[in-house]
């Protein structure tokens, strides 16, 4: 996991790039993102992160929401978020809205 | 093996053996199944809700050429209600801007695209058909157009290895997020045609340095997917993450396989969609229970501390070369058979031999 860019506002809007997609797994009852050639495992914080992603909030806004249901720290969540937003947004699996 | 098997995670769903193409080292069987024996749209629905309620992730259309299928939009469209995930494994010289806007309208999720090679003229030969490059050239920025993820497939063999890095030029140019630089596989139609095929030391070494330094120049920008030629690993691949592990493969008329290759496998009974269940053929056939795990193996895997790494290698090598499916695969150099290995990369001190097409209309 990379460091979070000093670039990334939290006015961004993040949206799943095309092709790829957070899935309920119901077999195996765990959250998978699915991608080009390969699905891998949201680990339950990614998932709560990635569910909230619907190209029209930013990333303020995902990280007032997940403040108010994990009742914590705004910075600490701001961290978590900022922190998998740009190593998704590196890995093309997000992107941003103009 | 009484253990409960995990769910399958990916299905290869080969809809039809026709192909315009002809390259050489086809994964598809030396004998090709007629349109007559192929299943139909209802049959593969069907199979695509079964797949899913099995736990399948990822449906990989493919063939032969799938497009030849005129009933891709619809399959496409239920395996997305089904929740699959599509792939489109094609050679692009059927599409044209209509049915991409259909197959992307039906939920179409990625397109992986093959070229035979960089270079047009040398493509055309391997591929065996005319006037194929600038039809791929142009499936590929349709696709891109569209917005579709985009994967370049080379197969990569003695007669193109040099191109590695113009391949990777081209896939920049067209837009791919995906590479896949894929050595041939031996067997079926490229272990008939390995004499021609078979790289030197030399060239798989420069396709290594070729692939190196694309990751160095693209980074996160493109994924690169690269397959050796096991002939010159000392261990051999864990080949489909395991026999009836996480694969199933069908072939046109409903035989359901661990591998596209299986059918070569003698002396068993292949499962088939139109008399038993997905669930029950994954869970209980003979086929897949046949190499399933490790109970099924010989010296020197059954004492190997690798035997749930690699899972023994590739049955259908081990078979071509040795005669025995239940031989350690001959790339691995704690196997009695290695020499069998060294034996053909011996061989292709000379000129390259001949290749044979493979041809649709030519049943073996």
């Amino acid at each position: 996991m990379t460091a979070p860019s000093p670039a990334l506002s939290e006015e961004r809007v993040p949206t799943f790039a095309r092709g790829t997609r957070l899935q309920h797994d119901r077999v195996r009852d765990q959250w998978i993102v699915q991608a080009p050639e390969r699905a891998f495992l949201a680990d339950p914080v990614a998932a709560e992160i990635l569910r909230h992603v619907d190209g029209a909030s930013s990333l303020g806004g995902i990280i007032d929401t997940l403040t108010i249901v994990f009742d914590a720290p705004r910075d600490v969540i701001a961290r978590d978020v900022l922190a998998m937003a740009n190593d998704l947004a590196d890995r093309q699996v997000l992107v941003w809205k103009a | 093996m009484t253990a409960v098997p995990p769910p399958p995670m990916s299905l290869l769903a080969e809809l039809t053996h026709r192909c315009p193409l002809q390259c050489p080292y086809c994964s598809n069987p030396l004998a090709l199944e007629p349109k007559a024996g192929e299943l139909s749209t209802e049959e593969w629905c069907d199979i695509l809700d079964q797949a899913a309620a099995l736990g399948v992730l990822q449906v990989h259309f493919s063939g032969g050429e799938p497009m030849a299928r005129k009933d891709l939009p619809v399959l496409v469209r239920h395996a997305a209600k089904a929740g699959l995930y599509s792939n489109l494994i094609t050679s692009g010289v059927l599409m044209n801007r209509d049915n991409l806007a259909e197959l992307s309208a039906a939920g179409l999720d990625h397109v992986q695209l093959s070229f035979q090679d960089a270079d047009p003229q040398q493509a055309e030969i391997i591929g065996g058909m005319k006037g194929a490059q600038p039809r791929k050239i142009e499936a590929a920025r349709l696709v891109v157009e569209d917005g579709m993820p985009l994967t370049l497939n080379f197969v990569i063999h003695r007669l193109n290895a040099e191109r590695v890095p113009a391949m990777f030029d081209l896939a920049e140019e067209l837009g791919a997020r995906r590479v896949e630089i894929a050595h041939t596989q031996y067997y079926g139609w490229g272990l008939k045609n390995r004499a021609a095929l078979l790289p030197t030391r030399k060239q798989l070494e420069d396709t290594e340095k070729a692939v190196a330094a694309a990751r160095e120049r693209f980074g996160n920008r493109m994924a690169i997917d690269f397959v050796t030629p096991d002939y010159y690993a000392d261990e051999p691949k864990p080949c489909m993450g395991g026999w009836g592990q996480r694969f199933l493969n069908i072939s046109p008329s409903g035989r359901v396989l661990p591998c596209h290759a299986a059918e070569t496998i003698p002396g068993v009974t292949f499962p088939n969609t139109r008399e038993a269940s997905l669930a029950d053929i994954w869970g209980k056939s003979e086929l897949f229970q046949m190499f399933r795990g490790v109970d099924w193996m010989p010296e020197p895997c059954r004492s190997c501390d690798r035997k749930e790494v690699d899972w023994g290698g590739c049955r259908c090598q081990a078979l071509a070369l040795t005669g025995r499916a239940d031989a350690t695969d001959p790339v691995c150099r704690r196997s009695p058979d290695r020499g069998l290995v060294d034996a053909a990369l011996s061989e292709i001190a000379g000129e390259p031999e001949a290749f044979v097409y493979r041809r649709y209309t030519t049943p073996e």
